[in-house]
């Protein structure tokens, strides 16, 4: 029985409803799945059906069938009404009890809290009390939140202590729904299936790693969540920190989920922010003009943001990685929003060789040696080589290779919360950042962005649809690299 | 496959061709390069046609720009994709306020860290250093014989250059070049002066001109004759000429003092063929730098000055030399 608080959301209709339909529609939820909508709108049973049924048929990506839709819209269930309220709980406790009785659901429970974190400490404590998160042999309940996981160290351990003192460990389960499962176990069968990359996958021949997570679009609905918050906190903190564990940690004993994190935490621990915080970071702001072919507003002039908002649209870092395979390279993490194009990426610079046997002229537009991992959109992997240019004279240039591996698993695609609501039902955990990997996180963000609050200037403008401020190629062109363009 | 976008933005055009790709399969892909062509309705088929034969030599996403004025901002596309396209086409439209920030529609659709050409087929090429899109290129290629005064056309391109600029009229020099370099290899003589003869408003002329004359630091004078094109170019030396003469466009004769007239096959060569030269390097052309900047200075002052004249007459063999070296490693073999 999957339970949603907050379920009159926009992440709820665009992306929960519509991935449960496609699971039920896949044949891969049990029978007796229940779904039951908790939200403060005056609705029945059957207001909230027709809202998924609505949600379902916009967004779903498996086409629409109406014998799925019988078999799902059985167990829809809405309960109105407030979560500080005692009397709405029990109304819930009621609801889900009698799901129980006649769903045959077995008493397993999973709890989806699509809600402002403020809000957590009330609902996690109402579920003790009406006994809702209770752990008994033979049947699960199980706790779903999103990023952000707090807005600093010291929110992150405040939520983690009020997660945990309600739910063990295992059974809380943080979604980062930008890094599909599909993504990470790519990466990790790239990295330890393979004999080809190992050997080059450290600092004597890696000289630098860019990772990159580009959004073309502004901000969009979602200034009253953004602003103050800014796009450190919302994707480097989780989302560019996690790729960056996966790209450099070393290799787990096995996949299982203690292993793996074992791994990312250790490369996480030995993993510091700059010294030189004013060289080593770069923040800016998107302003208005053209974009995509688009007319687009400034973040400044965007609804409901204040015209002296200092929170930065994208953010630039530089980490060091104090380990035996990574010292001495540089990772530059960038994100932005109002970006040339969407994409995520990691690309690995490799050194140049020690030696060229050929003129200067030849090889004056060779580049540097790339392994590129794409993640989204067009996922697949790159490797940038020199090549010689057809025809009598020697000229060599940089050519890609490229491999797709066909099905997108993109940011927005449902599929990934497809995989991420089974991971939950299946109570299968070890791709969900633990505590201790969100805090860890945090203790490498906290000082650039208490060195940014005290920066009494506003961050860089930058052109919408360019690959960001100035400010953040001077970043890399001190250090001798200039970033990609993805 | 042909498939049209309209009232479209570049998020929308990126996502058709990523699409478009999955469909067919995820081929591998090996495209080098981003060519952007900008050009008007006029200059659009003929320009389509080039640069698809260039793509079969170098694959390549084509982004051809046509901008349009008007009163309302629109963005149309057409992708063609497969069926004889080599690497990806894409068609833009731009009217209205859009096509005055074409920067911002293209920016998005170039393939990831690989070289931007842009080529400008027609007149679109004034002021590049306004020109946002020129910005976004490492080699820009203009062509000046497209121009009503194509001379003019070619001190602007000097006088606005920046580091990867060519222009085509200089890539249809290259196998003269070649040709003339390789004359002075076999028949090292000092060059007292320079003649060219070639159709009236013949940029190529003009940039030869200025390449010798620089090269050589000798007298170039220039005769108008029928064409088509350039018809000859005679180097005089004290033991007769060395004359390349091409009076039909298609084939030449070479003569070199004491030895037997030659004929060579010098043809005309069409778009196709100057802008796969061109694609092969992406490095700066800096004897085309030079050449083109020179043609600023005016004629040479030392004319004036005799006892300065002897001196420059000796090391005029000596750049003779390294002229034709040079001409042999940057540009002979690109013929």
């Amino acid at each position: 029985m999957l339970v949603i608080f907050g379920v009159t959301g926009d992440l709820s209709s665009k992306k929960l409803m519509p991935a449960v339909y496609d699971l039920a529609n896949r044949g891969l939820l049990p029978p007796g799945f229940a779904l039951v909508g908790f939200a403060r709108r005056d609705w029945a049973h059957q207001d909230f059906a027709h809202v998924v049924h609505t949600a379902v048929k916009e967004h779903a990506r498996t086409p629409f069938r109406e014998e799925v839709w019988q078999q799902l819209s059985e167990g829809i269930r809405f309960v109105p009404g407030e979560i500080g309220n005692e009397e709405s709980f029990n109304h819930l406790a009621e609801t889900i009890a009698d799901l129980d009785e006649a769903r045959g659901t077995g008493g397993n429970h999973a709890f989806y809290l699509s809600i402002p974190p403020g809000l957590f400490q009330t609902v996690v404590d109402q579920l003790r009390s009406h006994g809702l998160a209770e752990q008994h042999p033979g049947r699960w309940s199980r706790v779903v939140i999103e990023k952000p996981f707090g807005h600093d160290l010291a929110s992150a351990r405040e939520l983690n202590r009020i997660v945990l003192s309600v739910f063990p460990s295992s059974s809380v389960f943080r979604i980062d729904h930008y890094l599909g499962k599909e993504t990470v176990q790519n990466v990790l069968a790239l990295r330890f299936a393979n004999e080809l990359f190992e050997p080059v996958w450290n600092n004597n021949y890696v000289d630098h790693v860019q990772i990159t997570m580009a959004e073309d679009i502004g901000i969009g609905g979602r200034a009253g969540y953004f602003d103050g918050i800014g796009i450190a906190r919302d994707v480097i903190q989780n989302h560019l920190l996690q790729l960056l564990a996966l790209t450099a940690m070393e290799e787990p004993n096995s996949f299982e989920a203690s292993q793996l994190r074992a791994e990312k935490q250790k490369v996480l621990a030995a993993a510091r922010p700059p010294k030189r915080m004013d060289l080593c970071t770069a923040r800016g702001q998107y302003a208005g003009g053209w974009a995509g072919g688009e007319k687009v507003k400034g973040y400044l002039e965007e609804d409901r943001i204040p015209p002296d908002s200092r929170t930065e649209t994208y953010a630039a870092i530089r980490l060091d990685i104090d380990n035996r395979r990574w010292a001495g390279v540089p990772f530059y993490l960038r994100t932005g929003k109002r970006l040339a194009r969407r994409v995520t990426e990691i690309a690995l610079g490799f050194k140049s060789a020690p030696h060229l046997p050929f003129a200067k002229t030849d090889t004056e537009e060779l580049g540097y040696n790339a392994v590129v991992l794409r993640i989204q959109p067009d996922e697949g992997v790159t490797l940038r080589f020199g090549a010689k240019v057809p025809g009598t004279q020697m000229e060599i240039r940089d050519v890609n290779m490229d491999f797709a591996y066909g099905e997108a698993f993109t940011e927005s695609s449902p599929e990934a919360y497809e995989r991420l609501i089974l991971d939950v039902l299946l109570g299968d955990p070890p791709l969900f950042p633990q505590h201790e990997e969100v805090e860890l996180s945090w203790e490498i963000l906290d000082p650039v962005l208490d060195y940014w609050a005290d920066l009494p200037e506003q961050p860089q403008l930058y052109e919408p649809g360019s690959w960001g401020p100035k400010i953040a190629e001077d970043m890399l062109a001190r250090d001798g690299f200039s970033w990609r363009r993805p | 496959m042909i498939i049209t976008l309209e009232g479209t933005t570049s998020a929308k055009i990126s996502a058709e061709l990523v699409r478009v790709r999955q469909s067919a399969g995820s081929p591998a892909q090996g495209m080098v390069l981003t060519l952007i062509i900008v050009c008007d309705e006029s200059e659009f088929p003929s320009a389509l046609e080039a640069s698809m034969a260039a793509g079969h030599e170098h694959p390549s996403r084509i982004l051809l720009v046509v901008t349009a004025a008007g009163r309302n901002a629109g963005l149309d596309a057409e992708v063609h994709i497969g069926e004889g396209t080599p690497g990806e086409v894409v068609v833009i439209r731009m009217r209205g306020a859009v096509a005055t920030h074409p920067a911002s529609v293209i920016r998005p659709l170039l393939l990831p860290d690989s070289p931007v050409v842009i080529w400008w087929p027609g007149k679109a090429a004034h002021n590049r250093a306004a020109d946002e899109l020129a910005q976004l290129a490492m080699r820009r290629m203009t062509d000046a014989a497209a121009f009503p005064r194509p001379l003019a056309a070619l001190k602007d391109r000097a006088r606005d250059y920046i580091a990867g600029d060519t222009d085509l009229s200089w890539t249809r020099l290259t196998p003269w070049r070649a040709l003339l370099a390789a004359a002075l290899d076999q028949y090292p003589a000092k060059i007292k002066s320079v003649s060219i003869e070639s159709e009236r408003n013949n940029p190529s002329a003009d940039l030869l001109a200025a390449w010798l004359r620089t090269q050589l630091k000798v007298q170039v004078t220039g005769k108008v004759s029928d064409g088509p094109g350039l018809t000859a170019v005679r180097l005089s030396t004290a033991a007769g000429d060395i004359a390349i003469t091409r009076p039909d466009g298609l084939l030449a004769s070479y003569a070199v003092p004491g030895q037997p007239e030659r004929l060579v096959a010098l043809k005309r060569r069409n778009f196709t063929e100057l802008l796969s030269e061109e694609l092969r390097r992406m490095d700066p052309d800096q004897v085309y730098e030079r050449t083109v900047k020179s043609l600023l200075n005016g004629e040479p002052k030392s004319a004036s000055k005799p006892a300065a004249k002897k001196s420059a007459a000796k090391k005029a063999t000596t750049r003779t030399r390294t002229a034709a070296k040079k001409t042999r490693t940057t540009a002979g073999s690109r013929s």
